[in-house]
């Protein structure tokens, strides 16, 4: 992996400081329980009962067993529409995203035509704009369209995220030339080249663009508790968020069962994809 | 660029304009907008009509009773900028929001820097394991995982029971004006060091070994091939590293908007949630000013990391 682990010389004399390896080894080790107690602590948590969470000294091990935090997510409120609700923004947001951003970066990377240059900068420049500045403006748009409480207005503004036109124009660069050309000298049009030259090199710039795409809309909030004002589009971390006030605030059994149900879906699939999350992340951040 | 054949032709006849080359130009120019075209629309009605729309009603006193006729608001210049700095409230959130990011970038980046450091270094066995525990709380709904965490943070909860057990007595986290913003960053820097670890691991790897052993040879300690080799090497992804985590942070909102509601007596009030309270209150003009003001300090503080890491180069 590294470049010095080649160099055998080094190598050796990094083995025999063994004690310095301990240490490091140990150092992780310590930092990276105290990183996952949280997790524990909430998965602990969401299968205790009430009168033990307010015990104190806290517990460790739930003394009582119980499901009922999580049942009455199913039964006192409405899990299964904000689920709903959250995949299919998740889903429709990714599908879109990977759509609209491969068509403007194959022109962008492979075309020519006047103000490309323009635009790319347009779109650098919107990396660094806050949700904040646009959401008020787009409110007013959407309650004059009255779009109000619908899965366009939860999912549209989505679609034109600068950050995946610039991922895919970046990608699509790297692809050599010759072949487009000899596709276009076959006589095949741009349409036919970008679907069946070009989009299948991009498998991995695609999974990345999926992945960062999908946990962005999973997570997303303030847009969302704007715009859906009825329990009915309620997407899981605005149903958590407004439930976590007032009389259940202290409702601690719920509310980390509430959490582990947002949270271990997506941890599950980081566990299972880990190397394609990575990528995705060391490669916007280095290119 | 185009294709290099239509690259020879044209130079030939760009003067005129005409003929096929130039045809083919064109039919090459109107294929790549037809390419571009979803995007297009959706960046101009999404995007740049909202940012316009926002900075024109800025200087406005739109209130959400202009909905149905925006048109009729009233032109008001700079005054709502001139309130914003007039109102204690939005100094405070300013103030506590500098706080954050001025406490919380540099905190970040150094444990992110010695994870990814720790992890560069001799460590082969459990990389991964390693890598994917630190990384995990990125990938976590800040909604849910503050609902956690404001659990753990209270007076009797699991983080003052540690610190109990070795003799300190915690505060209050949470409803401590002291101790609030202290709080969330300790949770920012939990969740968010994951994404800072992997990007420098991917920089740590740029560095060439030979380097680094040929200073090793030369008998330079671990600290100084550190200082003298791996930072300065490292400046171009600490920027981008900075850059990130700042657009971030200076957004931040979710954390007090589930652990404290700005409180307690607005200690942990943020811009964003400042602009969310005056949207809530129907006051579009003045939210609008105030993400303005968000905009600039974003824009302000990118331009300032870039020329402190290109100064010292």
């Amino acid at each position: 992996m590294t470049p010095s682990s080649t160099a055998t010389p080094v190598r050796r004399r990094r083995r025999r400081l063994s004690l310095g390896r301990a240490l490091v080894y140990l150092g992780l080790l310590v930092a990276v329980v105290l990183t996952l107690i949280p997790f524990v602590w909430m998965l602990l948590g969401s299968v205790k009962t009430q009168p033990e969470l307010i015990r104190r000294p806290p517990t460790w091990l739930p003394e009582t067993f119980t499901w009922d935090n999580f049942t009455a997510w199913f039964t006192r409120l409405d899990f299964g529409t904000f689920f709903f609700n959250s995949v299919v923004v998740a889903l429709f947001t990714v599908l879109g995203t990977l759509v609209f951003c491969s068509l403007v970066g194959y022109a962008l990377a492979k075309l020519d035509f006047p103000g490309k240059r323009t635009l790319f900068g347009l779109v650098l420049v919107t990396l660094m704009i806050p949700g904040v500045v646009t959401f008020i403006p787009l409110f007013v748009v959407v309650s004059k369209l009255g779009l109000v409480s619908t899965y366009p207005a939860l999912i549209l503004p989505f679609l034109a995220g600068p950050l995946g036109v610039f991922l895919m124009r970046q990608f699509m660069q790297e692809i050599p030339d010759a072949l487009i050309e000899a596709a276009r000298i076959d006589g095949a049009s741009e349409l036919r080249i970008f679907a069946r030259v070009v989009m299948p090199l991009c498998g991995p710039a695609l999974a990345t663009l999926a992945i960062l795409t999908f946990l962005g809309s999973w997570n997303n909030f303030l847009w969302p508790l704007v715009v859906a004002q009825t329990a009915d589009m309620y997407t899981l971390p605005v149903a958590l968020s407004l439930y976590s006030v007032g009389q259940n605030a202290t409702n601690y059994g719920v509310l980390l069962a509430g959490s582990v149900l947002i949270i271990v879906p997506v941890l599950l699939l980081f566990v299972l994809l880990q190397r394609y999350f990575i990528q995705g992340i060391a490669v916007t951040g280095i290119k | 660029m185009t294709t290099p054949s239509t690259v020879a032709v044209a130079g030939a006849t760009r003067s005129g304009g005409r003929g096929p080359a130039a045809a083919a130009r064109r039919r090459t120019a109107v294929i790549a907008y037809l390419f571009a075209l979803p995007f297009l629309i959706s960046f101009a009605v999404f995007m740049v009509y909202p940012l316009v729309a926002s900075l024109l009603m800025s200087f406005t006193d739109f209130r959400s009773l202009d909905i149905p006729t925006p048109f009729n608001v009233g032109f008001v210049g700079f005054e709502q900028y001139t309130a914003l700095f007039q109102d204690g409230r939005f100094v405070r959130s300013l103030l506590n929001t500098l706080y954050f990011v001025g406490v919380g970038i540099p905190l970040t980046m150094v444990v992110a820097l010695a994870l990814a450091v720790a992890l560069n270094n001799g460590i082969n066995r459990f990389r991964t394991v390693f890598r994917v525990g630190f990384y995990a709380p990125v990938v976590t709904s800040i909604v849910a995982i503050a609902v956690v965490w404001r659990f753990i943070l209270q007076p009797d909860g699991l983080l003052n029971t540690a610190l109990g057990a070795i003799g300190i007595a915690g505060p209050d986290w949470l409803n401590d004006p002291w101790w609030s913003m202290p709080a969330m960053i300790l949770m920012a820097v939990w969740r968010n060091m994951g994404t800072l670890m992997v990007i420098f691991l991917a920089g740590l790897q740029t560095i060439p070994g030979d380097v680094l052993e040929a200073a090793e040879v030369d008998g330079a300690g671990a600290w100084q091939r550190f200082r003298r080799i791996t930072l300065p090497m490292l400046r171009p992804t600490l920027l981008l590293g900075a850059v990130l985590l700042s657009v971030g942070y200076l957004q931040f909102f979710e954390e007090p908007f589930v652990m404290t509601r700005g409180g307690p007596l607005d200690s942990t009030l943020s811009i964003s949630y400042y602009i969310y309270n005056e949207f809530g209150f129907g006051n579009y003009g003045t939210a609008s000013a105030a993400s303005y003001v968000l905009f600039v300090a974003i824009a302000l503080l990118s331009l300032l990391q870039f020329r402190a890491f290109r100064a010292k180069g």
